[in-house]
């Protein structure tokens, strides 16, 4: 919403300030988003008389012109505009003034061996207007050498606010300023348009005809005036309108554009003429088509209002008229319309078609129902005024009466709900400027909003005006104790793995990155998801297309874009959302990595302390490890079985669960396929870990942790080497070990696997070494060994294995 | 001179020019070996007569003690000596570099960073931390907030849609993390106290737009709290947050079809080349939108607006990431470039707390 600082005045009485008033307009809700001063913005561009122009001697489409700046000393500038003529009045630019619509600073330059002190300006080359097919012409009595803008009347501050959907009201200057006119910064001239008595009836009549359908049309005031002289409107319209980016028209149309932006009331004018018979408003026949005041043709189905003569579709109902019954310079007899229109109904046409009008902007936000017969009142006596002629009666369809809302208001709601406390006159006073009704001297009074305020439903509504106008700077900043309440974690137990994961990740020397929540339909086939209820109905692009499955195709992405910049060792992780389904339910929090290239957890890149050594499945079990670890995953239950997902290495690759019913999650080498498919190259590892599948743990009664018992004995470490088939898995041969004696054997690690010379071809060597904790007494060498025949007893029975000779 | 002095002499000579171990031992065996000279003596002792036995005796002896001695020196000498020479030949490059250690090359992204900041501040005021699905249906996302059907303010929103059900509804992606302040209503009884950090989505896309991005909200339900404790909160959080002393921030009247009164909250600052600073200067820079819940919302959620009333707040997580650590561009946030994560990221460790500053 624009306008210029004396349109205002028109509707307010004030001396404040521009500054003042930019401010207030702000402070009461109406944000002003610009405050545009074309005079200033174009002061370098001075008007210019052009004195002569003759053909440039070596180019076909330039002039070399002679112009008269007023001081009587005639500058040669070289112009190509086809308009550039002697006689004529131009805007000239000098050398040192910048020129936005080209980006350049003019100078003095030699054009084809002439020479051109400045530049003859077309308005699309300052941005004034979008005309770039010549030079700006100015009128023959513009004075030379004075700003072009000024000359133009263009002087007036614009103001732009940038308007909330719910105030219908300010889309009029006159609403702007009863706003305003709440405050101290003026008061509001409220300016009722007069009745102009008809002199005949209005000789076309108005239907609603919606059949057994909703009504689009509550209401429709129409009346002619007759004998009027449409022509170009007088200059101080011409200059409103000018300054908040509309072009004059003619007369006729200057005056509706007017009573929309000076009262947010839009209206239409046919030229009678053109109208054939009498008009009905109703649905458009599907298939019906209008020629719109815009040029364009639209295609109308039922779901659209419309305005008919007894030939067709005349008019869009609100949203733009037809260029048929338009009126133009020969228009004699026209027919104002002043109606009221389905707010619903209006903005999913003005969707459907694409039209963005003055017109629907304000429909669609709700018109004051009250005004549509003063807003056609005023129209009349404007064209009266201007255009002369005579006026009908008033026809009327519909009634245009609106439903009062009526709120009872207890003062101490604004205390309430605000934290404010004004006194009654206060609060009656503020109201009333608004133009509400209150009634009762009580503490508890009755409100009705005026009929301009649809917005306005109930008491929370009230306190919202009062706080607006009286400023929210006036509401004191009140302490919030946190309460008695025992201070408790407040993260959720998923909230807190999911941060604890992100810091183990990190800690291990990956960085987190955050991708796109949708990957493309491809993308998501290739990791388990694709569902069509994934998908998205709009799309941005095609490779956003479906809610991902899977963090790893974003991290691989990501990887490989690192990668192509240079950065082939990257580590990444990401912890958060996938979707496996549409419901709530189905979305899961998973911590996923990957490392590509030498970004091993041992280290990143080469270095002299270390062959290098790409990454491998074991990286990506190590880090899968550690985000459970500090997840809270019960680590010594968790078993690794061989084998993973679609896109993981078949043989280089693990999934870890609690049983095959819960399965937490999955590392390895991503495979061949999966990379080819994804455009990456390896070697890449990742892992995946769902976070909600972690058990949880249980509630303690304590924070204190189970006594540390120490035993006086030393512990004994013996070493075993067993030859296995190459298939007996490491993790059998320790649970076989471990077995044996829990009580004892404190710990079994795996300290050596060897394949090679020495060793039979399909077997391997596994070497161990056991812990044993004695706890009554030091061992004797017989009892170790006892036990170490045992070991490997057990060890052959579980694995085949034999002890290495 | 006596054979023992004589004895004395050579031997301590000859123990002084063993050049290595090998060679002192030599002389050790020559001296006190079985057949060594000194043992030979000793053994002589057996014969003597007492008085011989009491000049000889001591005088053997001492030869003995004194040979000993000189042994024992010299293969201490021999032994540092053997260190030293070898010790010479240890050394390593010290300045050789380190590796870079991993808790070190690891970064904590700017969002989870500043969702662990704002999370330390409002635990602090006593408040938890709701979350909710990103997949939403339209009565959450929108008519239980008061979007009317067909209200432009829904269409502000831009919207993605998922296909739609045979029922003709359809799920959407949630534009705001709102629809958690309804799910927070329905689910549990007032007073409530909660955050709302997470993921939302516009089909937007430009400079300044990306079609996800992340929004925290906050919201009070009881049967007190009103505009004057909203303002309390966020000045208290604004200050925390940004770590300034004193800001001053601006309310100004707005429109949310969720909150009504509605405002827009701008915080004043100073631009210099690029840089902002809070709590200094003369501009005005917009950074969240609140209100008092609306009676239709608390209505639409179960609760009765006479008996409960509340605010609630929003705002964008990369913005105000953004404005506190200076990224100038939004994009780059969902880029997953290293360079730019390695830059703006977070070190593992520097985990944000109250009691030890919320930034490194």
């Amino acid at each position: 919403m624009k306008f210029t600082l004396p349109w205002l005045k028109d509707h307010l009485d004030t001396d404040a300030s521009l500054t003042e008033i930019v401010d207030k307009l702000t402070m009461i809700g109406l944000e002003v988003e610009n405050v545009e001063d074309k005079a200033k913005e174009y002061e370098a561009f001075k008007v210019v008389s052009v004195v002569s122009a003759v053909q440039h001697p070596n180019a076909d489409r330039l002039r070399v012109c002679m112009v008269d700046t007023g001081d009587g000393k005639p500058i040669q500038i070289v112009c190509g505009a086809p308009n550039a003529r002697a006689g004529m009045k131009a805007v000239l630019g000098l050398p040192g003034t910048y020129i936005s619509g080209k980006n350049i600073t003019l100078s003095v330059g030699k054009i084809r061996d002439v020479e051109s002190h400045g530049m003859l300006i077309s308005g699309a080359e300052i941005g004034f207007s979008d005309d770039h097919d010549g030079i700006i012409e100015m009128p023959a009595d513009a004075p030379l050498g004075k700003p072009f803008a000024e000359v133009l009347g263009l002087n007036e501050p614009v103001i732009e606010i940038n308007l909330t959907p719910n105030r219908p009201d300010c889309t009029g200057v006159n609403g702007i300023a009863r706003d305003l006119g709440a405050t101290d910064i003026g008061t509001f001239k409220d300016k009722m348009p007069k009745q102009v008595k008809g002199t005949f009836p209005c000789p076309v009549s108005v239907t609603l005809d919606f059949g057994q359908t909703q009504s689009l049309c509550p209401a429709f005031g129409l009346r002619l005036v007759r004998g009027v002289k449409n022509g170009p409107s007088p200059e101080w319209l011409q200059k409103r309108l000018t300054a908040i980016g509309l072009r004059p028209i003619n007369a006729l149309v200057d005056i509706t554009n007017f009573i929309t932006f000076d009262r947010g009331r839009p209206l239409h004018v046919f030229d009678a003429a053109k109208v054939h018979g009498n008009l009905t408003v109703r649905r458009a026949q599907n298939g019906e088509t209008l020629k719109a005041l815009d040029g364009k043709t639209y295609t109308l189905d039922q779901a659209t209002c419309v305005i008919a003569d007894e030939k067709g579709v005349e008019s869009l109902a609100g949203i733009m008229g037809g260029e048929e019954t338009g009126c133009s310079e020969t228009t004699t007899d026209v027919l104002i319309e002043s109606a009221l229109w389905d707010a619903f109904n209006i903005a999913q046409t003005g969707r459907k078609l694409g039209i963005n009008s003055d017109a629907r902007y304000r429909f669609e936000r709700g018109v004051d129902p009250n005004f549509m017969l003063p807003g056609l009142e005023l129209a009349t006596q404007m064209v009266l005024d201007l255009c002369g002629g005579e006026a009908s009666d008033i026809v009327v369809a519909g009634d245009p009466a609106p439903k009062e809302t009526v709120i009872d208001f207890p003062l101490t709601d604004l205390t309430r709900l605000a934290g404010l406390r004004l006194s009654l006159a206060e609060v009656r006073r503020i109201l009333e400027k608004l133009g509400f009704f209150a009634a009762g001297q009580s503490d508890r009074i009755k409100v009705a909003a005026p009929s301009w305020r649809p917005d306005v439903h109930g008491r929370a509504d009230i306190v919202e005006e009062l706080v607006r106008i009286v400023g929210v700077d006036q509401v004191p900043s009140t302490p919030f104790p946190r309460g008695a309440d025992a201070r408790k974690p407040v993260l959720t137990p998923i909230q807190s793995r999911t941060r604890k994961a992100k810091r183990a990740l990190a800690v291990r020397g990956l960085t987190e990155a955050v991708t796109w929540s949708f990957v493309s339909k491809r993308e998501a086939e290739l990791f388990g998801g694709g569902k069509p209820e994934l998908a998205l109905a709009n799309p941005i692009a095609a490779e956003l297309s479906d809610m991902r499955p899977s963090l790893l195709p974003g991290l691989m992405m990501a990887a490989q874009r690192n990668a192509d910049r240079g950065y082939a060792d990257v580590a990444l992780f990401e912890v958060g959302q996938i979707f496996k389904g549409d419901k709530p339910e189905d979305q899961f929090i998973a911590a996923t990595g990957l490392r590509r290239a030498l970004a091993k957890s041992s280290g990143v890149g080469r270095h002299w302390s270390a062959k290098a050594e790409p990454v491998d499945a074991f990286d990506a079990k190590a880090d899968a490890f550690a985000v459970l670890a500090a997840a809270g995953a019960p680590v010594q239950a968790l078993q690794v079985v061989p084998g993973g997902p679609a896109w993981f290495h078949p043989g280089r690759s693990g999934t870890i669960q609690i049983g095959p019913q819960n399965i937490l999650g999955h590392f390895g080498e991503l495979h061949p396929r999966s990379l080819a498919a994804m455009k990456a190259d390896g070697p890449l590892v990742g892992f995946e870990v769902i976070l909600d599948n972690i058990p949880a743990a249980k509630p303690k009664a304590t924070r204190a942790k189970p006594l540390l018992e120490l035993s006086p004995f030393q512990p004994v470490e013996r070493d075993f080497a067993f030859v296995v088939d190459s298939k007996v898995r490491a993790a059998d041969i320790v649970r076989a070990a471990q077995t044996v004696d829990r009580k004892l054997i404190a710990g079994v690690t795996v300290f050596d696997v060897y394949e090679g010379p020495g060793i039979e071809p399909g077997k391997k060597s596994i070497a161990i070494a056991v812990t044993l904790q004695p706890r009554d007494k030091t061992m004797t060498d017989a009892e170790i060994d006892a036990l170490g025949a045992k070991i490997v007893a057990e060890v052959a029975k579980r694995t085949g294995g034999v002890l290495r000779g | 001179m006596s054979d023992i002095a004589k004895l004395e002499t050579d031997l301590l000579a000859a123990i002084a020019s063993a050049k290595d171990e090998a060679a002192l031992e030599a002389v050790r065996v020559s001296a006190l070996g079985k057949s060594g000279a000194i043992t030979a003596l000793l053994k002589t002792l057996g014969a003597m007569t007492p008085e011989q036995r009491k000049e000889q005796g001591p005088a053997i002896n001492g030869l003995k003690d004194k040979v000993g001695a000189a042994i024992a020196a010299a293969k201490e000498n021999l032994a540092a000596s053997a260190l030293d020479a070898r010790l010479n030949s240890e050394t390593v490059d010290v300045t050789l570099p380190l590796r870079e250690t991993p808790a070190e090359t690891g970064r904590i992204h700017p969002i989870s960073q500043v969702i662990d900041e704002l999370t330390a501040i409002f635990a602090d005021m006593g408040f938890a931390v709701a979350e909710g699905p990103d997949i939403e249906t339209d009565d959450y996302n929108f008519t239980k907030l008061n979007f009317p059907e067909g209200h432009p303010a829904r269409e502000m929103h831009d919207t993605f849609y998922f296909p739609p059900k045979p029922d003709g509804s359809r799920l959407l992606l949630r534009t705001h993390t709102s629809p958690v302040q309804v799910r927070t209503m329905l689910s549990q009884k007032p007073p409530i106290r909660v955050i709302i950090p997470g993921r939302t989505y516009r089909s937007d896309s430009d400079q300044t737009h990306t079609p996800m991005f992340h929004q925290v909200e906050g919201l009070v339900i009881d049967k007190s709290a009103h505009m004057g404790h909203l303002k309390w909160i966020l000045e208290e959080f604004c200050k925390a947050f940004f770590e300034v002393d004193q800001v001053k921030m601006r309310f100004r009247p707005s429109f949310f079809p969720f909150t009504e009164p509605s405002m827009e909250v701008d915080i004043q600052c100073k631009r210099d080349k690029g840089e902002i600073r809070f709590g200094e200067g003369s501009d005005w820079l917009e950074i969240l939108g609140c209100g008092m819940v609306h009676p239709n919302v608390l209505r639409n959620c179960g609760l009765d607006p006479d008996e409960y009333q509340g605010f609630a707040w929003g705002m964008g997580i990369d913005r105000i990431a953004m404005l506190k650590y200076g990224m100038p561009d939004l994009r780059a946030f969902f880029e997953a470039d290293v360079r730019w994560l390695n830059h703006y990221g977070f070190r593992p460790l520097d985990f944000p707390t109250l009691a030890g500053g919320l930034s490194p």
